[in-house]
């Protein structure tokens, strides 16, 4: 692999960066593979490459039924935080910003990470009492966080309305410090790139149309390019694992949903944080090229559209116009959906399951992205020893079975 | 936007005046305090989640404030109908015209 760097960047010039050496290769697919895993978005490419990195297996194949990195890596709106209510969560998005902090040095490719905060905005009495309890947890675990004063949100971003005759008032908010965002596409193609040079095939265009079982264990999987045959199947197919589950004949405790979100025309720098606000139901950031991100609520019925409703738009435009009056004359570019598979609990589901050699990440509902790096790493670390990662444990499809749920509904629900 | 009729009010609404409810026809076991905590877990949290024909329960939540069922397609999102709780959907998925 070609490392780059900024003496490589001066040097390519030189040739108007027409040398550059392709960022990963297109293989035909092998007869089989240690692992094969479904889903060729952030978290299955991070799953690759930590099985490659960190557990010697090479011989992995990522199957992926459109492009790398199309589906919810390519819709999400980039925002990375860890702080999640209830210790089994926050340990695990803390793991995973933890990685984000050393991950584009790790990879060798800008992801553009930057800690630029997020403030997690109250506007009821209740709200407050909320955000409190979440940062005095956040705090025993280890994890930065504040409460912010009305006056202090004033000062950190003037183009709020932060006035008393506000519709719903700004009473306070929560801080963490060490949030922010990176960029989502250059997360899949920078572990797409580095699992490429430990050896891991990426194989796009592939569809997965069925899972081949011998007795109780798997032994490959059936595609629109022949049949692989595979030691472990690992299925990181978001809103549509329900659709592979039940290829084996397994249910689970998933509904998919459209999300949606959408970015404006680029403006000049205005907004150097995050703002969300799960009382008026938006969220916001500005990208580095200027367009403001916004996010939009879920669509409340099931769909595999990859779009949304547009009253659901309407209504997150009207939150954000009402937190930033001066927003009201932007217009928007473009706005899209992806499908969102959301467990009863809100957390995640990252687990082995009673069929041999399969195993499943689902469930990340509308908060995935900012756990790619980790919930990679603990995924490859179950899928390797066959056992789960202490930090993933929690998160086994039995809880729903025990009744050990993990309801981050408060910290998840809305805000991603 | 979907349109969405109501069975009850018999009229195409927008889908603001709805609110969805999740999988239709799901019955509650009579008998819970005998069941296992595999089948009480299947009643409360396993969905189907299909990709295509699905039968789902609507609220007309700014309308009648009935609750009523629906077929649709949840790729397309095409409404195939909507009926009366109570009675059974007269489009299913064995039936289903591509």
């Amino acid at each position: 692999m070609q490392q780059y760097s900024g003496f490589g960047l001066l040097k390519h010039s030189l040739t108007y960066h027409e040398n550059w050496q392709r960022v990963w290769n297109n293989p035909i697919p092998k007869k089989h593979y240690d692992v094969v895993i479904i889903g060729g978005g952030g978290h299955g490419l991070a799953t690759a490459y930590y099985l490659a990195k960190e557990h010697g297996i090479t011989n992995i194949a990522v199957v992926e039924k459109g492009y790398l990195g199309g589906g919810n890596t390519a819709r999400n709106t980039t925002i990375v935080r860890s702080n999640y209510l209830w210790d089994e969560a926050s340990h695990l998005y803390e793991h995973s910003l933890k990685l984000w902090e050393g991950l584009a040095q790790d990879l060798n490719y800008n992801l553009m990470f930057s800690q630029r905060g997020v403030l997690n905005l109250g506007h009821t009495l209740q709200d407050m009492r909320d955000i409190e309890r979440r940062v005095n947890a956040n705090r025993l675990n280890g994890i930065d966080g504040e409460v912010l004063s009305t006056a202090q949100i004033q000062e950190m971003v003037p183009i709020l309305d932060c006035s008393k005759n506000a519709r719903y008032p700004v009473l306070g908010a929560s801080w963490q410090a060490r949030a922010g965002t990176a960029r989502h596409d250059a997360v899949a193609w920078g572990f797409a790139r580095a699992a490429a040079a430990l050896g891991v095939d990426l194989l796009q265009q592939t569809e997965v149309t069925g899972i081949r079982r011998k007795d109780d264990a798997v032994v490959g999987v059936e595609t629109n390019r022949g049949f692989i045959s595979a030691g472990k199947v690992a299925c990181v197919a978001a809103g549509n694992s329900t659709v592979i589950a039940k290829m084996v004949g397994m249910e689970l405790p998933l509904e998919s949903h459209p999300l949606q979100a959408m970015v404006s025309e680029p403006l000049k720098p205005i907004l150097n944080t995050v703002v969300m606000s799960n009382h008026v139901h938006g969220y916001i950031s500005q990208s580095d090229k200027g367009d403001l991100v916004i996010g939009a609520g879920i669509d409340g019925y099931l769909g595999y559209g990859q779009r949304g409703s547009f009253n659901v738009v309407e209504h997150t435009i009207a939150a954000i116009i009402e937190m930033f009056p001066i927003f009201s004359r932007v217009r928007l570019n473009r706005a899209w959906g992806g499908i969102v598979d959301t467990c009863p609990d809100a957390c995640p589901i990252i687990s082995k399951t009673h069929i041999k050699g399969l195993y499943f990440n689902c469930g990340w509902g509308t908060g995935g992205f900012k756990a790619t790096p980790g919930a990679g790493h603990v995924f490859a670390h179950t899928i390797a020893h066959d056992d789960p990662h202490p930090l993933a444990k929690p998160f086994s499809i039995d809880r729903f079975t025990s009744g050990e749920l993990i309801d981050e509904h408060g910290a998840a629900g809305v805000a991603h | 936007m979907l349109l969405i009729k109501c069975p009850y009010c018999e009229e195409q609404r927008e889908e603001e005046e709805f609110s969805p409810a999740g999988q239709a026809h799901i019955v509650r076991p009579l008998n819970p305090e005998e069941l296992s905590d595999e089948q009480w877990a299947r009643y409360l949290f396993f969905r189907k989640n299909p990709r295509g024909l699905h039968h789902e329960l609507w609220l007309h939540a700014h309308g009648c404030r009935k609750y009523f069922n629906m077929t649709r397609n949840t790729v397309t999102y095409q409404i195939m109908e909507t009926y009366k709780m109570g009675q059974q959907p007269s489009v299913t998925a064995s039936q289903e015209v591509k």
